[in-house]
This record gives C-alpha cells, sequence and structure tokens, in this order.
C-alpha cells in the first residue's frame, strides 16, 4: 500500500533526482537552489516566527522597537498566554472546534467509506455518473452556500449551535474524502474481492474485512484532511454562531479578542499560536499522508 | 417461517449491485441533496425575492439584479475580485513552479524543507491572516520597521488604510498562503517525469530553459491544469483572508464579491441581495471550470501513471 503515497522510497528518489548533479558546481548550486530555497524558506516561515515571539513578549517590548530588537524576546512573558486561557473564552472555543471537527469527520469518513466503495467498486448503474457530481460537489464553495443554509438553519432550530456546523461541515468534507477514498480503492487488486466473494462473504464483510485494512492510508489521509479543514472553517461558523461561548477557535480569535479599537496583539496572536499548533501537531506527525492526500486529491 | 423470506430479501440485496450501491450511498446522497444540493437552489431562489433576516420574502423577479447592476460598489467588489484573483493566481503559479523546481533538486534535508514550506498551508487561514494583519499594523508594523532601519523609506507604510496599500497587502498574504499548495502539487508531478529524459536532452545539447521548456512544461501542462483550476476557484471565492484583514475596507477597496455578499446579508440583514451577489459569483466559476476542462480535453492523460 506505500506504493499508493506519492514519495517514492528514499533510494529511488537518489536516483531519479541525482541523475545530473553532478554537472552543478557547489558555489553554483548554492546560488541558484541553496539561496532561493532559503528566501522561499524565510518568506513562508517569518510570519509563524512573529507570531510565535510577539506571543512571549511583555506588552513594553510589543509597543517599543526602539529599547530591545524586535526580533527577539528579552523578558520571556506568559501573561498573554494566561490572558488568553483565564480571562477569555478561548478554552471553549478550543473544545467547540475539536468537538464539531471531530464530528464531522467521523460522519464524513463514515458517509465516504461507503460511497466510495460503491462508485468504485460496486459499478451500480450510473455510478460514473456519481462520481463525476461528487467531484462537481467539491467545487460548490461555501460562499456561495452560507446564506441559504443560514436560513435553512435557522428554520431547523441549529441557529448557535453545534450541529448547524456539524451538519453543514460535511457538504465540503464528503466530497473530498470521497474523492480521495476512490483512488485508494481504486489501487486494491479485484482479485482479492473476488475470491472473498467465491468463499461466500458478503459485500459488507469484504468492505470491512478486506479493504478497509488495506486503505488505512486512505483512510488515514482522508481523516486527517476533514480534521484539518474542519478546524480551518471560517464562513459558517461565523454566520451560524452568535454567542461568544459557542464559537469556533478562528471566529473567535477574530470576533472577540478586539474589544473596539484596542489590539492585544500579544494575545490575539497567542490566540493564533494556539489555535494552530493542533493543526500543525497533527500535520507533523502525519506530514506524508498529508502530501499523498493533498497530490492524490488533485490528481484524480 | 418468518426468517426465511427476510433472509432472502437481504441475500437479493446482497447480490444486486444495484440495491447494494443505491444502499450505500444513501448517507452521502442524503446529507449533500439536503445541505447542498437544496441550499443551491434556494440561493437561486433568494436572489429572486426580497428576504431580509427575520421576514419572509415574495418573489420580485430580477430587482435584485437590475439594482445591483447600478450599484457601483458591486462592480468595485467584481473587478477586485476578478483582478485579486488574476494576480494573486499569476504570482502562486510562477513562484510555486520556481519552488517546486527547486525542490525537485537533490536537496540536503529534502523531505524535511518540503514538510515546513506545507506550513502555509495548514494553519487556518484566519490565524496566520491575523498575524499578517499585526505585520501590516499602521503603527507597530515589521516591515515599515525593518525598511526604515534599512534607510529605504522614511516613514511608516499605511498598509491597510490606502486602498492600493492594502489591495496589495491582501493579495501578497493570499499568494503566500497559497504558494504552498501549488508547489507541492507540482513537485509530485515533476517526480513523475523520467530522469532519461533529462539526460538525453542533456546530451543532445539542450540548455536547461529548452529542457524545461520542452520537457518539463508539456508533461507538467495537466496538473498545471487541476492545480490553477482549484487555486483560482478557492481564491474567487475567498472570504476569510479579507474579512480577517481589512473586512472589505478601506472604503470597500478590497471588497471580494464574497464579502460583500456576507456584508450585505448578514449584518446588513438584506438575505436576499446577499444571496443575488453569490449566485453572480456561478457563471465566473462555471468560466474557470469549462477553461479547465477543456484545456484538460487536449490531452488524453493518465492520472497517477507513475506507479
Amino acid at each position: 500500500m506505500t506504493q499508493a503515497l506519492t514519495t517514492p522510497s528514499s533510494e529511488e528518489k537518489l536516483h531519479s533526482e541525482g541523475g545530473m548533479d553532478f554537472l552543478l558546481t557547489r558555489q553554483r548550486k548554492f546560488v541558484t537552489v541553496y539561496l532561493p530555497l532559503l528566501v522561499f524558506t524565510f518568506v513562508l516561515l517569518f510570519p509563524f516566527y512573529w507570531m510565535v515571539i510577539t506571543t512571549f513578549k511583555s506588552n513594553d517590548d510589543i509597543y517599543d522597537y526602539a529599547k530591545n530588537s524586535p526580533f527577539w524576546v528579552f523578558n520571556p512573558t506568559l501573561h498573554n498566554i494566561k490572558k488568553l486561557l483565564f480571562e477569555t473564552s478561548y478554552p471553549d472555543w478550543l473544545w467547540n472546534t475539536f468537538m464539531v471537527s471531530g464530528t464531522a469527520t467521523v460522519i464524513s469518513l463514515f458517509a465516504s467509506v461507503l460511497a466510495a466503495y460503491a462508485i468504485e467498486r460496486l459499478r451500480f448503474k450510473g455510478s460514473r455518473w456519481v462520481g463525476l457530481s461528487i467531484y462537481g460537489a467539491y467545487l460548490v464553495p461555501p460562499s456561495i452556500l452560507f446564506i441559504p443554509l443560514a436560513t435553512m438553519v435557522y428554520k431547523l432550530g441549529l441557529f448557535d449551535s453545534r450541529w448547524a456546523l456539524i451538519l453543514t461541515y460535511p457538504t465540503f468534507l464528503i466530497p473530498f474524502c470521497t474523492w480521495l477514498l476512490m483512488g485508494y480503492f481504486k489501487s486494491i487488486p479485484f482479485e482479492l474481492e473476488e475470491c472473498a466473494l467465491v468463499d461466500g462473504a458478503t459485500r459488507m464483510q469484504i468492505l470491512t474485512k478486506i479493504v478497509l485494512p488495506l486503505a488505512v492510508p486512505g483512510l488515514i489521509s482522508a481523516g486527517i484532511f476533514a480534521f484539518t479543514l474542519s478546524w480551518n472553517e471560517f464562513i459558517y461558523a461565523l454566520t451560524f454562531i452568535s454567542s461568544s461561548e459557542n464559537k469556533t477557535v478562528p471566529v473567535g480569535v477574530l470576533t472577540e479578542l478586539v474589544d473596539g479599537d484596542v489590539y492585544h496583539w500579544g494575545s490575539l496572536m497567542a490566540g493564533a499560536l494556539f489555535g494552530s499548533l493542533p493543526v500543525a501537531l497533527l500535520y507533523s506527525f502525519f506530514v506524508e499522508y498529508y502530501v499523498a492526500g493533498m497530490t492524490g486529491a488533485v490528481k484524480e | 417461517m418468518t426468517g426465511s423470506p427476510r433472509k432472502s430479501l437481504l441475500e437479493r440485496i446482497n447480490n444486486s449491485a444495484d440495491a447494494l450501491g443505491f444502499l450505500f450511498m444513501l448517507p452521502a446522497a442524503a446529507i449533500l441533496l439536503v445541505f447542498l444540493t437544496y441550499p443551491l437552489g434556494l440561493g437561486f431562489w433568494l436572489g429572486l425575492t426580497d428576504t431580509k433576516i427575520g421576514r419572509p420574502g415574495i418573489f420580485i423577479g430580477l430587482e435584485n439584479y437590475q439594482s445591483l447592476f447600478k450599484d457601483s460598489v458591486f462592480w468595485l467588489s467584481v473587478y477586485n475580485t476578478v483582478g485579486y484573483t488574476a494576480v494573486a493566481s499569476v504570482f502562486k503559479f510562477l513562484l510555486g513552479l520556481v519552488l517546486a523546481l527547486l525542490l525537485n533538486q537533490n536537496i540536503a534535508l529534502k523531505s524535511f524543507m518540503r514538510a515546513i514550506l506545507l506550513l502555509p498551508w495548514i494553519v487556518p487561514t484566519t490565524l496566520s491572516a491575523i498575524a499578517f494583519w499585526w505585520m501590516y499594523d499602521s503603527q507597530f508594523s515589521i516591515i515599515s520597521w525593518v525598511l526604515i532601519k534599512a534607510g529605504w523609506i522614511d516613514h511608516y507604510i499605511d498598509f491597510l488604510g490606502d486602498r492600493w496599500n492594502a489591495r496589495i497587502a491582501v493579495t501578497v498574504a493570499n499568494i503566500w498562503r497559497g504558494i504552498p499548495f501549488v508547489a507541492i502539487s507540482l513537485l509530485a508531478g515533476l517526480q513523475t517525469i523520467s530522469p532519461s529524459l533529462y539526460e538525453a536532452a542533456t546530451i543532445d545539447g539542450a540548455t536547461p530553459w529548452q529542457r524545461f521548456r520542452h520537457i518539463t512544461y508539456p508533461l507538467l501542462t495537466p496538473i498545471i491544469a487541476i492545480v490553477m483550476t482549484f487555486s483560482v476557484l478557492f481564491t474567487f471565492t475567498d472570504f476569510q483572508l479579507i474579512y480577517a484583514i481589512t473586512r472589505g475596507g478601506p472604503v470597500n477597496a478590497t471588497h471580494l464579491m464574497a464579502t460583500l455578499s456576507f456584508q450585505r446579508a448578514i449584518p446588513g440583514g438584506q438575505m436576499a441581495e446577499g444571496a443575488a451577489i453569490a449566485i453572480a459569483m456561478v457563471p465566473f466559476l462555471i468560466a474557470a471550470i469549462l477553461i479547465s476542462f477543456f484545456g484538460l480535453q487536449r490531452r488524453a492523460w493518465q492520472q497517477g501513471s507513475k506507479d
């Protein structure tokens, strides 16, 4: 199943990419490869660096660049974090985001596994057409749907509740996960299923005992993607939730931590940092799956 | 007696691909039909009514669209959206391609580099946008501070208070967030190109530019088409980055169609007008999808063929 991941084994990589490296001198390689890479790395990571050091700065240092260099923390303080955790509803937001993302992910995975298996393997009448419309569903952006969804959510009595988000997030998670899982199911040999069918297994048994165990990398990819996408979701959470304690992290940080014209940049950055850490951690454990899922979904 | 017909029904379902397929599709189809297809239709309908928050509307035909047609702020948002999408997509593509080509070299710590460079794409957009907001602060901007120290400018830049500065600022933040996605996707495409092609071309005396133009670029076209379709779609319908950094200001200078739609519909209460603005995005999206679809048709291409 590792072939399904996009990265070839490290040995293969050396062969395929080191091919003509000998034509480059070391100095030339530094100027044409490492220097531009360094610039990219600096630009892409600087906002995070700035977020982290602002979090640990005292207010004196945040608003006075003359005394101490702004690029380092000279008097580290946990004041901003303490303020965030104990004087705002931040822990509630974290918990809400976690619950909503987790539940939406589980629902979406369940529906997507069944749908992907049906489209890819059962080959029922019209399965090709259904597969295409799932792809089409992925191309419908939330910014078009949020207004009619808001009226629906209100009519269903779900306004300002977690269920408003748990039920609407699958609209973008299911198409994505189904599409991703279809690619994984495609890579499982038909012969395995045929053997099981001959031995008298039902379709459900084939799915749970043969296909799913073989598609674990795909399930992990789909799961962490679904979780990350829900964690990052903004426009539905902004529209469907109104009371402070029900908000999710991205919405809470943006709407509640700014009071009037006073921006508490220290706590704002702490809020951004702590909202980013869970997905960044999840990401760091499953980098290969992320890359595989992302490029797999694009290639399908 | 009672057990056997039940069992045979189960068996019949189990043996019919159509019945089982229907059963397996049910959860996904139910959710998508109720929360995606229906609201899409409802959106079209709302755009033809005069619904306000807390008041169901009546059918008024194309009046919303007629008034939008004469609304200069709406047209400003259309121009902004098109410009934002065009400029950001071009830069995301060019810089993403350069980064992909760099990462495709034989470099030290390659997978580590690839991992950390994806971070801007992983982190919630709103939260990284807040970091940009702070870096664009009119009094404490670190960018202005560095430029002043370097002697290139003599006063702090008003990043978000000036129309064009604000437009450039949000576009830069969008490009920053989009580069990793383009780069890593294109890198996956690059890794499928056989090195023997480059070796053959080099032996025939091809310059690096010729190798790129005649090997890399044609073989990468299909994946470029898909990646850029996604990038264009998501940029065109972008909401959170603008909402977090400028909320459409100063004086509507950075309003996109999505942010204007939100502002009119939710804080403004004019649900119908907001829905009409959102629906006005649809023709653009369809055009973008069709362009990429026909671009793809030109080249029969086996997806994931590298294995």
